[in-house]
């Protein structure tokens, strides 16, 4: 007999007697007497998300700044070009790593700086010395201040991670308001 | 394998909490750290709509998942291994580090990084791989700081609580070198100088796992730093060793033990790094480990899963919030303990993981006042199960002199006329117990070392009911 099938035996016998419910004080039960999963109402009680967009970046921006990040809502490309030439200029970025998105590379290529892209694999010293990693996401957290990506959105694991410096460019329309909301979208 | 001669546990407990407790400036340390702590953690959860609904869900999730525990297992199974995860099943630590091992020389390995995993404690993962040859390096800071010291982690989530910054640049500056000031931004950045070209060039990357999808066969990693991040994005190999009852049913799941585990662990309302591996490298991505291992660790745990008084302590999330508030853990820290699992929970499953009889000590070291239960963000009854660890072990081997002592108790409370001369001998015997107090010719000296007993009354309740009823009449 494998380990899993005696791991699992030991577990199959075990689950035979019936444990007490939460919060029965002890009575045993079989199954919980709802069939909705109990997460269900998660948002009746987690912290609250406002209901229209400007509230809901304004909790963004608020949990962003607890968690150290630095948020900008910019108007137009022009503005976020400036944005990120401030940013390099003050950090002295010499070479920045990248993704191939559409928004991403119009970021990366308006610094006039050499750019590493990730998408068809990279040296990973080559990765180490980039200064800034810029990427797109998949979505803007507003309950947690949070930002979603997936390595397929985001040129791999490394990218949005390895670089000291990581910049998140992303459209005005991807704020979701909470996590239920970021878990369906994944 | 350790030897333990009868008793050896709980005298070094007693030695080591003694120790402790006399050190206060340790205690001030560390009373200062959990109050900033609590100060945290009770903003967060005033921001929930209703903290005590999560709680009851969280609960009854968890109650799902664990006596569901062997479909749950199946599903995540084989979902990981339709994307060419290999799962391994390891039902002691011993088979764990054998796996572990093995795969390190199947890949001619000689660097593993690792990022924090209290079962690879718990298995002693690391002096394994050391004696074995290999080069073992925690990218956990925290994790790093203990691994210099050659100490044990001193909690589950902060493992190098009990360190001043001025100790931790001593440190720095004799092991690596190299410390230009004890800010904790400077002393970071030391350690992540140092941990930088580890990754790179390290062969296997080791993780724990706080939380397994069973509906998508998915582990998740929860951390501030990004070690763990970066140990999954490097290194050609991953491994993730996780006990099984990590297992949570569905995705949507992780939306409330997300941010329960970060308010209730670290005051925070949500950690920096959340991030769900569903396989190893797919075909088109530009990275991540060709192989991916996941070992699925039992080490007993399906032991305390045929107690279904005490099921519910596989619940626990190792959130540490029962650590943070123990009256206990404040004052005798961390290491006093002597095992992987501190605090309340601890207390109560050590027991079942390391044997009744050598940790039943551990459930004594409480005052009961049930700030675990109350702190606990799926409702474990820790209090009460330290009663039922008390229970067992009295049941599974008696302790003589105390069934004694309670006959003799019972046969002179039964007895008005023994019960009266009782009374008479307490009057004529406490000054002279008082002059033997805690002195070795005192018979109850365990007990009166540091208790004080108040002088009997004069005129026992008796004796003034029957002198009123005369006066009244």
């Amino acid at each position: 007999m494998s380990e899993r099938e005696k791991i699992l035996g030991r577990i199959r016998e075990a689950l035979q007697v019936k444990a007490p419910l939460p919060g029965s004080h002890g009575d045993a039960g079989d199954h919980l007497p709802s069939t909705a999963p109990p997460v269900a109402h998660a948002r009746d009680w987690l912290p609250l998300v406002g209901t229209t967009p400007e509230e809901q970046f304004e909790l963004f921006a608020k949990n962003c700044a607890d968690l150290k990040a630095d948020f900008q809502l910019l108007a137009s490309r022009d503005e976020l070009k400036a944005a990120l030439a401030k940013i390099r200029d003050a950090e002295k970025w010499q070479t920045v790593a990248s993704h191939d998105g559409e928004l991403s590379n119009f970021a990366s290529q308006s610094l006039g700086l050499p750019v590493l892209l990730t998408d068809k694999g990279y040296d990973v010293q080559a990765l180490e010395k980039c200064d800034a990693g810029i990427t797109e996401c998949d979505a803007l957290v507003a309950q947690t201040g949070g930002v979603a990506v997936t390595s397929r959105s985001t040129g791999g694991r490394a990218l949005s991670v390895l670089p000291p410096h990581h910049v998140v460019v992303a459209r005005r329309e991807q704020l979701v308001a909470d996590l239920p909301a970021a878990f369906a979208f994944l | 394998m350790v030897k333990n001669l009868m008793g050896t546990f709980v005298t070094d407990f007693k030695e080591r909490a003694t120790a402790k407790t006399g050190d206060l400036r340790h205690r001030q340390f560390i009373r200062t750290a959990l109050r900033g702590y609590e100060t945290a953690r009770d903003r967060r959860k005033g921001a929930f709509q209703s903290w005590e609904s999560a709680r009851q869900a969280a609960a009854e999730t968890k109650w799902q998942a664990i006596n569901h525990l062997d479909e749950h297992l199946v599903s995540l199974t084989s979902k990981l291994e339709a994307r060419g995860t290999k799962v391994h099943w390891a039902s002691n630590g011993a088979q764990a580090r054998e796996i572990i091992t093995q795969i390190l020389r199947d890949k001619k390995a000689k660097c593993i990084i690792k990022s924090k995993a209290m079962t690879s404690e718990e298995i002693h993962l690391n002096h394994a791989l050391e004696e074995a040859g290999f080069i073992v390096v925690e990218s956990d800071l925290g994790e790093f700081i203990v691994q210099l010291r050659h100490e044990a982690p001193y909690h589950i989530v902060f493992p190098s609580m009990h360190l001043q910054r001025g100790e931790i640049r001593e440190l720095f500056q004799r092991e690596l070198g190299d410390a230009p000031s004890d800010t904790p931004e400077d002393l970071t950045m030391v350690a992540r100088r140092v941990m930088r070209q580890k990754y790179i060039q390290a062969d296997v990357g080791f993780t724990g796992g706080n939380f397994a999808i069973a509906e998508t066969g998915m582990i998740s990693i929860t951390e501030n730093e990004g070690n763990s991040r970066l140990t999954s994005a490097l290194p050609k190999t991953m491994i993730t060793l996780m006990g099984i009852e990590k297992v949570l049913p569905r995705f949507a799941d992780l939306a409330l033990f997300l941010p329960m585990l970060a308010t209730a662990g670290a005051g925070q309302p949500m950690t920096c790094y959340n991030t769900m591996y569903s396989g190893p490298r797919q075909p088109g991505e530009p990275d991540g480990p060709e192989e991916w291992h996941v070992i699925l660790l039992d080490n007993r745990r399906t032991e305390l899963l045929a107690d279904p008084e005490q099921r519910d302590a596989l619940h626990c999330i190792r959130c540490g919030a029962c650590l943070n508030v123990c009256p206990i853990f404040r004052n005798v820290g961390g290491h006093t303990y002597g095992t992987t699992y501190s605090g309340p929970v601890g207390s109560v499953i050590t027991p079942h993981l390391r044997g009744l009889q050598d940790w039943k000590h551990l459930s004594n070291a409480s005052t009961l006042c049930g700030a675990c239960t109350e702190a606990c963000p799926v409702k474990i009854d820790l209090h009460h199960h330290l009663l039922q660890n008390r229970r067992n072990a009295s049941a599974s081997k008696p302790a003589i002199s105390e069934r004694l002592a309670y006959k003799m108790f019972g046969v002179v409370a039964n007895e008005p006329m023994l019960w009266s001369a009782a009374k008479k001998m307490g009057w004529l015997t406490q000054p002279l117990q008082k002059m033997v107090k805690g002195s070795a010719l005192d018979p109850a000296k365990a007990w009166t070392k540091t208790r004080d007993l108040p002088p009997l009354p004069q005129e026992s309740f008796k004796d003034w009911w029957r002198n009123r009823k005369r006066t009244k009449s």
